[in-house]
């Protein structure tokens, strides 16, 4: 069986199947509708006991947000319109207390559904979240409880609902299938908080799998294997143990600073798309945010995120971050990422086309909400502003000018916001790494972004198979420049980092170091590997090693060095 | 019975975390609560009628109270509209 790998590692054990019972509701007119009011209040008396336990669990084990989801919940059960209408309808339309429930609740579920705002839609699946609870009360529907697991299993579900996943003793689960779902439903991003591996949307063909089943799941590839040969078992016991070894070693670097043999300190901080990856940040041990990319923002739906719901995500991550530094870049938008809403003209090479900065300095208005809801989160942390793709001076200048404006704007309605906001730029076109002497001047700090830097600088389309070889980030034009940025930026006292692949990259790490990078910002998943390596850096020799390698004429020299100082 | 108008200041207007907030204050007194707006009712004890009635920065409410502790709920009601529910507009 293939699914989605939503949350990484191996698990092997017992199932536990959990399937929700479909509640039917027979349709019958009853006679006495004040024993049906009573049912209905102890129905709801009751879930909102069940809600109170869970809220509380919630809140002690995962955290204050999960737990608002039940705050919620519970002011849905204590809702005096909901509450009136069925009444209502069981008194004038002497209908169960159970076809009033529903009845009502879908006409609510489906109002919140066709509201545009994300946050209403949400709200929809509270509402069936809450409705399925007060109905099981009401039918005492047998329910497979996830509360009493007993042993180490792995969940089988068809999805897990918050109120699933808050009840079940996650100390025994060790594994989760769920039927349905993507990456980033709720189930797959508890997973992966837990760093319980599962796999997700795996479809009907899970139904095969009963309670007491074996099976063997890959949460990076998103496979699950039902009742594995003796030999298969034996494969993924090796590779698991060797995944926790590495695992455990890493742990012990959590909590520590990020520092060379010789004293010398980095700053390891993490890219993120999404709020929700701040909890693999925290997990790991970042000590920041080098790249917060905001278009996931303003993918896969059908409008433009109001200044509202930026502001929501914003202040959430600078909030969760706790005054740790957190590196927004302005919208990255054009080029291979499109937005159905925005209709933009076809070119004939988006990447050297109207993109990032350009679209943003093109399009004001999408510019400004989002400058505007930056600014008005950055009371809550330690917001640092980034601009994508500057390419000259002016787009510098002209950004920073309409960056003022809001800020003037906000003064005049006396909405607050912080005076301490660093602003600086990315350098991934080539005009600006040349030009880094230049813009060290305009800016408070540079972040390299090697992807495109390395395909602007060697001219090399990174999607084009027939000349993948020449896309080759040991290319000492690419090294070359980066050290320029390094101490142009350094010349200037402005602090430099770097956002793109090769900052996590374990060979290139120590020649990064050795040049005086700053900050190295990657997945949250590759921090505490890098920790560990540059742990065992001496930075003074590096030094020479990074000289050596900006003479190198080819790439392959530069791996000769590099390897030399990776022996070790 | 009385009544105040009052002028929706903060960003999100009575959504999300504020619309909870008032709710939740409104849920505090033993009066009935009602807000008006363009002309229609709305029971402030309900988180869903006043998400479902969609009321944003700058739209004018009045806050209708009646019942032993009508002063006291409309008052409280009134200082977390016009503190913008604490969501830190003035400078």
């Amino acid at each position: 069986m293939i699914g989605i790998g939503a949350s990484p590692g191996i698990a092997i054990g017992t199932t536990f199947v959990k399937r929700n019972p479909d509640i039917e509701i027979k349709k019958k007119k009853i006679i006495h509708a004040d024993e049906e009011i009573i049912r209905l209040k102890d129905a709801l008396l009751k879930s909102k006991e069940e809600i109170r336990l869970i809220l509380k669990k919630a809140a002690d084990e995962i955290g204050n947000e999960e737990a608002k989801v039940f705050e919620a919940h519970l002011m849905i059960l204590d809702d005096p319109e909901m509450y009136g209408q069925i009444e209502n309808k069981i008194r004038g339309a002497k209908v169960s207390t159970e076809e009033a429930l529903e009845e009502v609740s879908k006409t609510y579920i489906g109002l919140f559904e066709n509201m545009d705002n994300l946050y209403m839609r949400e709200r929809a699946a509270d509402i069936k979240d809450v409705t399925k609870r007060v109905l099981r009360n009401l039918t005492g529907a047998d329910t497979v409880s996830l509360a009493d697991i007993k042993g180490q299993v792995i969940i089988v579900a068809d999805e897990l609902t918050p109120s699933d996943t808050a009840q079940m003793d996650k100390t025994r689960v060790i594994g989760i299938i769920t039927e349905l779902g993507g990456k980033t439903s709720h189930s797959s991003i508890m997973a992966r908080t837990l760093e319980i591996p599962a796999v997700v949307g795996a479809g009907k063909e899970i139904e095969h799998i009963k309670s007491g089943d074996t099976v063997i799941i890959d949460g990076d590839k998103g496979t699950v294997i039902l009742n594995p040969e003796e030999a298969l078992i034996k494969k993924y016991t090796a590779k698991k143990e060797a995944c926790q070894q590495l695992k455990k070693k890493l742990k012990s670097f959590i909590g520590k600073d990020t520092i060379t043999k010789d004293g010398i300190k980095v700053e390891l901080a993490a890219n993120i798309g999404t709020p929700e990856d701040v909890d693999g940040v925290l997990k790991n041990d970042g000590e920041g945010i080098g790249l917060y990319r905001t278009e996931f923002l303003y993918m896969d739906r059908d409008t433009f995120p109001t200044e509202e719901e930026q502001f929501i995500a914003y202040k959430s991550v600078l909030e969760r971050m706790g005054g740790k530094p957190v590196v927004v870049r302005t919208l990255d938008i054009g080029g291979d990422k499109i937005l159905p809403y925005l209709a933009l003209p076809e070119e004939m090479n988006p990447f050297l086309g109207l993109r990032a900065i350009r679209l943003c300095l093109n399009n004001k208005e999408i510019f400004k909400t989002q400058l505007r809801a930056l600014l008005r989160a950055s009371i809550y942390g330690n917001l640092k502003i980034m601009f994508p793709m500057i390419s000259s001076v002016e787009e510098l200048r002209e950004a920073k000018k309409i960056l003022e404006k809001v800020r003037q704007e906000l003064k005049n309605e006396g909405i607050r916001y912080s005076f301490k906001i660093e602003i600086g730029m990315m350098i991934e076109v080539p005009a600006a790494a040349i030009l880094s002497e230049i813009f060290a001047k305009e800016v408070d700090f540079f972040s390299i972004g090697t992807n495109d830097l390395l395909q602007y600088t060697v001219a090399v389309d990174r999607g084009n198979k027939e000349i993948a070889n020449l896309y080759n980030p040991f290319h000492p034009a690419l090294l070359r420049l980066i050290k320029n940025v390094i101490e142009n930026g350094h010349k200037e006292g402005i602090w430099v980092g770097m956002c793109g692949e090769i900052a996590g990259d374990p060979r290139l790490i120590p020649v990064l170091v050795g040049m005086g990078l700053d900050e190295f910002s990657m997945s949250p998943i590759s921090i505490l590997n890098t920790r560990f390596i540059i742990s065992n850096l001496i930075k003074k020799e590096l030094e020479k090693k990074s000289q050596e390698i900006i003479n190198c004429s080819t790439a392959e020299e530069v791996c000769e060095v590099l390897d030399s100082i990776c022996v070790k | 019975m009385i009544n105040v108008d009052v002028v929706l200041k903060n960003e999100s207007g009575l959504h999300a975390r504020p619309a909870s907030q008032f709710v939740q204050e409104a849920s505090k007194y033993k009066s009935d609560i009602t807000i008006v707006k363009d002309q229609n009712r709305y029971n402030a004890k309900s988180i869903i009628t006043i998400l479902s009635m969609g009321a944003g920065k700058g739209d004018r409410l009045m806050i209708e109270a009646s019942g032993e502790d009508e002063k006291k709920a409309v008052e409280a009601l009134q200082a977390l509209v016009d503190n913008c529910f604490d969501e830190g507009v003035a400078l």
